[in-house]
């Protein structure tokens, strides 16, 4: 009974510790922000009740995104090698194959009418700064036209799934600044490039998922500027599932032995078990003897 | 040269040539231990496992690490973790070992402390046990900057720097210990060779003589209670095994230390699978970067209460600077624990709780260090800094009042 009293007071004062240290620093050091928002709410310029033509849609891509943008599921292949094109934009422009799949709708929509808005970087591109988002608004389409566009791009996007799909989410949504070592992927901007578009080399992700974590990379993906203000990474707008399989890429990428860990474990501690039974049943043999 | 029959058994002949049956006798099965003890008697066992773990670990984790500030992240992060088979196991165990044991080292010299198992003839346990307190934490300091991470370069920066206050010389000597004006390879390569050679060297003689130490006066126990050891082994030997006061090492006090450690390595196997970000920081899976400073720096959690006295002093008093004083209190607070066995004036080896005033001091110690371990690791601004700066004030009177509270006690209790 007095061994219990004893383990009681170290649990007890072991806990209060712990619980400083980690649970509550934490909590001090970060604070909760917004949940996540995945329908975009805040972005309201585009009625994306109404339905999309997508040959419409096809018409007008051909007229208005093409002189940049690639498609190449679509048959539109990109005008120029990614080291020029990131000399004339400032970074490589996105390949939109995948554009319909991954970003929500509402975002999208939004995105094309007015970018910098949808992505939280009016910060950076304020009028005083003199610098330019290299993709105009199309705020003159009328919402129809821009949901046709829409429409378009969700005709196009080739289905994926499982791993296949978390590599191609990754590369396309972060894979045009972000190198991942660890998985042999790199920025298809240059670094050069890179660092005069947004002030910094954008940092490798390999081990992201360690030292952000799930949890961190949930709400700041969704939006960077909240957890971060004032970086110059965008809101790109990614479904929840597409941000999901982001962030199941950069497990897989930062933490492959996940699985082997966990099962391992258990089978740690059922061996560690037994042994300590043994060794309890062993202890009352050998001490029925000395009490 | 001495006679030698020829030997029956494999066993006799390794005794004509070792000794080895006396050699057991000595070490295991006529090594008295009292009977009157609890599990908190334990604790030096599991040091001793958790200690092999790491130099276990260790070794496999060597075989891949290259101390080289291009080189050491990735050896760390992605060789060991990800590409050797099981190497993210030892490090693992390495890491959540080396955090562990600090916590089973408190516990051990808690313990002691609140038996009052380090006055009346067990002062070189003690002593000897601090030393290797003070091994362990240079031990813990130097192998945190090998993966090279962000915690591991600021928390180098910032440890290395505190030298820098001591007079005269503190300049000279955070370069000498640098080995460069600011953390970098030649830093990383020198500690390196201290975590892996020179530190567990003097470890290892360390555990020896601590172990040696504990020869003579004897295992403490319970009741804090003095007797004859080898009238009580008489007794045990003679067949009088309930009677005596003592079992011996082997099998009887370390047949309980097994069942200890089992239920330990439960434990201790669930954080080294399932939670071991509180030994494994986040912020050290950034790669160490000298332009970029981290939000917050913090040094592991078993360091935090001695970080806190350092920076508890921010303000000038009395024409010394915050960071004078801080430094001064620092060096105060990692010596006293040293000297505890002369601080301490009182007779009474009992439990603290059976000591009229020591109880307090105890008690009162336990909330102050928690206190301090807690406010070490928050941001020290606001309320917290004055926080900090009250218990690290409080954990310099306790220990400057103790000689007195303890002198009075050995008055009250009239030389027991």
């Amino acid at each position: 009974m007095k061994e219990f009293k004893i383990l009681a007071v170290i649990v007890a004062l072991v806990g209060i510790t712990y619980y400083g240290i980690e649970p509550y620093a934490h909590h001090i050091m970060h604070p909760e922000v917004s949940p996540a928002d995945f329908s975009f709410k805040d972005l309201k310029n585009v009625d994306t009740k109404l339905a999309g033509n997508a040959a419409n849609g096809k018409v007008l891509v051909e007229a208005n995104c093409i002189a940049c943008h690639a498609i190449d599921k679509a048959g539109y292949p990109a005008v120029m090698p990614n080291a020029d094109a990131a000399a004339s934009y400032g970074v490589v422009p996105p390949d939109l194959s995948s554009a319909g799949r991954i970003y929500d709708k509402n975002y999208l929509a939004n995105f094309i009418f007015d970018p910098v808005t949808a992505m939280h970087l009016s910060g950076k591109y304020t009028p005083e700064s003199g610098k330019a988002f290299p993709m105009p608004s199309y705020n003159w389409m009328t919402p129809q036209e821009i949901m046709d566009i829409v429409a378009f791009l969700q005709s196009v996007s080739p289905k994926v799934e499982g791993k296949e799909a978390h590599k191609a989410t990754f590369e396309a949504a972060c894979g045009r600044c972000h190198n991942m070592k660890y998985a042999g992927i790199e920025a298809t901007t240059p670094k050069d490039n890179l660092k005069a578009y947004t002030g910094a080399v954008a940092p490798d992700l390999s081990q992201y998922i360690k030292s952000r974590g799930e949890h961190y990379l949930h709400s700041f993906i969704n939006d960077p500027q909240l957890l971060l203000h004032g970086t110059s990474m965008p809101r790109v707008g990614l479904t929840e599932e597409a941000q999901e399989e982001v962030i199941a890429y950069m497990e897989e990428t930062g933490d492959s032995k996940k699985a082997e860990r966990e099962s391992l474990g258990i089978w740690v501690l059922l061996y560690t078990f037994i042994f300590a039974i043994l060794a309890y049943l062993w202890k009352r043999k050998i001490w029925s003897e000395v009490h | 040269m001495a006679e030698f029959k020829k030997a029956d058994s494999m066993l006799e002949w390794f005794d004509q040539r070792l000794g080895v049956v006396n050699f057991a006798k000595v070490m295991m099965t006529e090594y008295w231990i009292p009977k009157n003890i609890n599990f908190l008697w334990a604790m030096g066992v599991l040091l001793t496992v958790l200690f092999t773990f790491l130099v276990v670990s260790g070794i496999f984790l060597l075989m891949y690490y290259k101390p080289d500030v291009n080189m050491a992240f990735d050896s760390v992060n992605y060789t060991i973790m990800q590409e050797v088979a099981y190497g993210w196991l030892f490090r693992h165990i390495h890491a959540v070992g080396a955090s562990v044991v600090f916590l089973v080292i408190y516990i051990h010299m808690f313990t002691g402390i609140y038996y009052g198992s380090y006055k009346k003839g067990r002062e070189m346990i003690w002593v000897s046990g601090m030393l290797l307190f003070m091994l362990f934490s240079a031990e813990g300091f130097s192998g945190y900057m090998l993966p090279w991470g962000q915690m591991s370069y600021w928390a180098a920066y910032v440890i290395t720097e505190i030298f820098g206050g001591i007079p005269v010389i503190g300049d000279e000597l955070v370069v000498w210990i640098r080995g460069n004006f600011y953390v970098s390879d030649s830093t990383l390569t020198r500690f390196f060779m201290l975590h892996v050679l020179l530190i567990p060297l003097a470890i290892l003689g360390a555990i020896v003589f601590h172990f040696y130490a504990l020869r003579f006066p004897h295992v403490n126990n319970e009741e804090g209670e003095f007797f004859d050891f080898d009238e009580e082994a008489e007794k045990y030997l003679a067949g009088n095994k309930k009677e005596s006061k003592v079992v011996p090492f082997w099998p009887v006090f370390l047949s309980k230390d097994f069942f200890v450690l089992g239920f330990f390595m439960l434990f201790f196997f669930y954080l080294v699978f399932f939670h071991y970000d509180f030994a494994m920081d986040p912020v050290n899976f950034d790669k160490a970067d000298g332009l970029k400073t981290p939000a917050h720096i913090y040094p592991e959690w078993y360091f935090l209460w001695s970080y806190e006295v350092l920076r508890g002093f921010f303000f000038e008093i009395a024409g010394v600077s915050g960071k004078d004083l801080g430094l001064m209190a620092f060096g105060f607070a990692n010596a006293i624990f040293l000297v505890l066995p002369w601080l301490d004036r009182s007779p009474m080896v009992k439990p603290a709780n059976q000591r009229p005033y020591f109880k307090y001091w105890f008690w009162f110690l336990m909330a102050d260090l928690i206190v301090l371990t807690v406010y070490g690791k928050l941001p020290p601004t606001g309320a917290n800094a004055w926080v900090g700066f009250a218990s690290s004030m409080t954990f310099l009177v306790l220990f400057i009042a103790l000689p007195f509270i303890t002198k009075a006690e050995a008055k009250k209790v009239g030389g027991k």
